[in-house]
């Protein structure tokens, strides 16, 4: 008995942190998202890949109940956050969003000072007792976003004034500011030159210590630079899941063998 | 088998005379669309110059207002036979006999009741109120004698702006020998100096003659029409109908050609003499500090009724001037004998002319020179207030739920369309609204702004929604999302981040919806604000008036002097207007926002 305690504690080191069970969304009658079944450990980055269209971005915004701001989006399935249905009626959206954060596409902080930008999240939520834990709070997560020595000086200035790849990034400080579990990426670099697209890389792989990320990109040297583990979609279906290396260098599925050599996508 | 066309042009394709023809075809097009461009600007910037040069001309009367300087001996024992010098009694004595006794003291030869009340006439009824309110302001004046500035009457103030027509110097070289005979006077010019002015009035006379034939002109189609259907009726009773109507016009034909002719002999006789009436243009004599009025003109011998004596005998004198006004006296309002005392105090210098402060600081009145639009400018502004009050947070709390909360079914298609027809609804249905359901129904006061407010928010309520959901459908998605992402609720969203972002917009299309509602005539005609108010509203349920309305009952009154406060109220209110749309572009420019 103490043996098999043993192994279970080992393991709960590479715990999962959402299992998403049997999942379809509709939009409308249109069926988007097929079966999907994925564990998403924790402390890891997980990166989705997969043709346009594919579904991934969709299944990415399931996981933070995005998907609840559109009418017409339906889901079934089950979806457990720690081993808790995050789709049970007992369940705040707002609440949910707060422990799964979210980085876009494109960079869009909001046209206020990069302070505020940042502060928002743990001032609606109440995170902060008084003015010095909000600015511990604010310094903390622009460090921990690599941007604190750019914007330090200025965090009374406009956060749209930044250039894309700072303002990406304090996008990324804005959604770890409420100190999430999860951190949820959609093709956080596409709209970056490369070398901002760098730092954004550099970072997701520090931020891995704290939260589990999940990226969805449309580049494979991306996935496969900073994911541990990879899950490929197509035509909403989920094909293959498995360790980044093992998906790029020796996929199981032939659509996926297409897609990474190129034939596909 | 056909052979398959070819995609690419030949050789020289875009260099043959066809291609060319087609260049220069294109060109011309572009340049006559540019043409029509600019005619089309150019000629709505010609009409806004017309309305704008009309209104500001005309407003231009409204600007002075005048005043007769006169002395005026305050009795302390007839104003103030107690002594108590108290304000209130001193009030309610009777100045406006004082005004009277003024003028007749300063005009000491005008007799009889008629001439009387004309010359009272020269100064506003308000005039004696001022004095009143000056006394009673400073009772150490009483038992001195001041010199007041009492308003001008409207028919003054527009005589001496030359609103009829001013008197025309005629050129003399005579000697002038006068023969007074009591009232009437006989004149004698050493040379034929009445000459030119009998001559423009026998041109009168001619003219009149013209008018006269056209009528008879006239009267002949009738008869002509009327023989015409004599030939071929054949009832009896048609036919006497027929003679009776054939006769009555042939003698009304016969008469004004009689006339007609009488005047034309009148006109071509050499020098004979003309009788002057008030149909005819006035001509005055200025000679010897007095004033004569033509009745009778030959080329050098007058005869005429003295408006205000002579000092002196005139004998063969060249001192003297012959004045005519082109407008005849029946045809103006101030009369030869009130132009002779105005001149007279001109020539005393008694008149003067200042800026109309009064225009801008007064209430409505019936008399013209009292006349201000400070009441309508409040009103507007309570009614304003009450407008935006309304509209503001219904209009935008309507958009935010339309846009951010309403899920997106048929009811609330349903409801996003009749917004959209409801601001196509004429303004005067609103009036009718506001009658039947906030006068009939809850009783609102009748002619309050508070009235007026609710029916122009209504009215104004659409475009304000639509003002605002465009603004509030323009602020970017992402920034929805990033307030979401972060865990922010569907309200802390609309209210912390789409909301700020959108009120550049809104209020844009607030204060375009207000300016509206603040030149909006018609609803109020409904619910009674047309009324007459002389004090200045203190309140939203106090009777009032606004400016546009203002400006509605003033074209309405028959006084000529209402003409120019119109204009100079049209002018205010397009000030206001101005004002509120550059407020809004200011909004815009200032708080125009890229993200």
């Amino acid at each position: 008995m103490n043996e098999i305690r043993d192994v279970t504690a080992l393991k709960d080191t590479k715990k999962v942190k959402i299992s998403a069970q049997n999942v379809q969304v509709y939009y409308g009658d249109n069926h988007a998202i097929r079966d999907v079944n994925v564990d998403i450990d924790d402390k890891t980055v997980t990166a989705f890949i997969g043709p346009s269209g594919c579904g991934k971005s969709t299944f990415l915004r399931c996981l933070n109940r995005m998907n609840d701001t559109i009418d017409i989006c339906r889901v079934t399935g089950t979806i457990l956050m720690d081993g808790r249905d995050i789709y049970a009626p007992d369940v705040d959206p707002v609440l949910l969003r707060a422990r799964v954060g979210m980085v876009f596409q494109k960079p869009n902080p909001f046209p206020k000072s990069i302070f505020d930008n940042v502060a928002y999240g743990p001032r609606i939520h109440g995170l902060a007792a008084n003015k010095a834990e909000l600015e511990h709070i604010v310094e903390k997560s622009l460090k921990r976003a690599a941007l604190w020595d750019e914007v330090k000086d200025r965090l009374s200035a406009s956060g749209t004034g930044l250039s894309g790849g700072q303002q990406q990034r304090l996008c990324i400080a804005r959604a770890i500011a409420t100190s999430p579990e999860v951190l949820l990426m959609d093709e956080p670099a596409s709209a970056l030159d490369p070398i901002a697209t760098a730092q954004i890389e550099e970072l997701i792989d520090e931020l891995r210590s704290k939260f589990s990320v999940v990226i969805v990109t449309h580049s494979m040297q991306q996935a496969a630079r900073v994911s541990q583990k990879t899950a490929f979609f197509h035509l909403g279906s989920l094909v293959e899941y498995g360790e980044t290396g093992q998906i790029f260098t020796n996929p199981q599925d032939p659509r996926t063998e297409s897609y990474i050599t190129g034939r596909i996508g | 088998m056909p052979t398959e066309p070819s995609l690419t042009p030949p050789q020289g394709f875009f260099e043959t005379d066809a291609a060319m023809a087609r260049l220069r075809r294109r060109k011309r097009a572009e340049w006559r669309l540019k043409a029509y461009g600019i005619a089309a600007i150019a000629l709505a910037a010609l009409a806004l110059l017309a309305l704008l040069g009309s209104v500001v001309g005309k407003a231009t009367g409204a600007l002075t207002e005048s005043y007769i300087t006169l002395p005026v001996v305050l009795d302390a024992q007839k104003l103030d036979p107690s002594g108590e010098r108290d304000p209130k009694t001193l009030l309610r004595a009777d100045f406006a006999g004082l005004t009277k006794k003024t003028l007749k003291a300063y005009f000491p030869y005008v007799k009889g009741r008629k001439d009387k009340r004309a010359l009272y006439d020269l100064v506003s009824g308000g005039a004696s109120f001022e004095l009143a309110r000056k006394v009673a302001q400073n009772p150490e004046l009483l038992g001195k004698t001041i010199d007041f500035r009492f308003l001008a009457s409207d028919t003054t103030d527009l005589y001496l702006k030359g609103a009829f027509g001013s008197l025309q110097p005629e050129e003399t070289r005579g000697l002038l020998t006068a023969d007074v005979k009591g009232k009437t006077v006989v004149l004698h010019s050493s040379a034929n100096d009445f000459l030119p002015a009998l001559e423009q009035v026998k041109q009168g006379l001619l003219k009149k003659a013209r008018l006269l034939r056209r009528q008879a002109e006239r009267q002949d189609n009738g008869v002509r029409e009327y023989e015409r259907r004599a030939a071929v009726d054949a009832n009896e009773e048609d036919r006497a109908g027929n003679a009776a109507q054939i006769a009555t016009r042939s003698k009304a034909r016969d008469t004004l050609l009689a006339q007609a002719r009488d005047l034309e002999e009148r006109a071509v006789a050499p020098d004979g003499a003309e009788e002057l009436d008030d149909k005819t243009p006035s001509l005055l004599i200025k000679a010897a500090n007095g004033w004569i009025k033509l009745v009778k003109v030959e080329s050098n011998r007058a005869e005429g009724i003295v408006l205000a004596p002579l000092t002196g005998r005139l004998e063969n004198s060249g001192a003297w001037q012959l004045l005519i006004t082109e407008l005849p006296e029946s045809a103006r309002k101030v009369s030869d004998r009130q132009i002779v005392w105005i001149e007279q105090l001109r020539d005393q210098g008694a008149i003067h002319s200042v800026f109309n402060s009064r225009f801008f600081t007064a209430s409505d009145s019936r008399e013209p020179e009292l006349a201000g639009i400070w009441g309508a400018a409040v009103g507007s502004f309570w009614t304003m207030l009450v407008t935006f009050a309304l509209a503001f947070p219904v209009g935008v709390f309507g958009a935010i739920y339309l846009e951010e909360f309403a899920p997106k079914n048929r009811f609330t298609r349903f409801v996003e369309v009749n917004i959209n027809n409801l601001a196509a609804v004429p303004s005067i249905v609103f009036g009718l609204l506001g009658l039947a359901l906030f006068l009939g129904v809850f009783g609102v006061p009748r002619s309050a702004p508070l009235a007026g407010g609710i029916v122009l928010a209504l009215m104004t309520l659409p475009t304000i929604i639509i003002a605002a959901r465009a603004a509030i459908c323009a602020v970017p998605p992402s920034i929805r999302e990033a307030a979401l992402g972060v865990g922010a609720s569907r309200l802390q969203t609309s209210f912390h981040h789409v909301l700020p972002l959108a009120m550049p917009g809104i209020l844009t299309g607030t204060i375009i919806g207000m300016a509206q509602a603040l030149g909006e005539t018609a609803p109020l005609i409904m619910i009674g604000m047309v009324a007459f108010i002389v004090d200045v509203p203190h309140g939203i349920t106090d009777s009032a008036t606004v400016l546009p309305v203002q400006v509605f009952r003033w074209s309405d009154f028959p006084e000529r002097a209402f003409e120019a406060r119109t204009a100079a109220a049209i002018l205010v209110l397009l000030g206001f207007l101005v004002l509120m749309n550059g407020v809004a572009i200011i909004l815009r420019k200032r708080f125009e926002r890229r993200w």
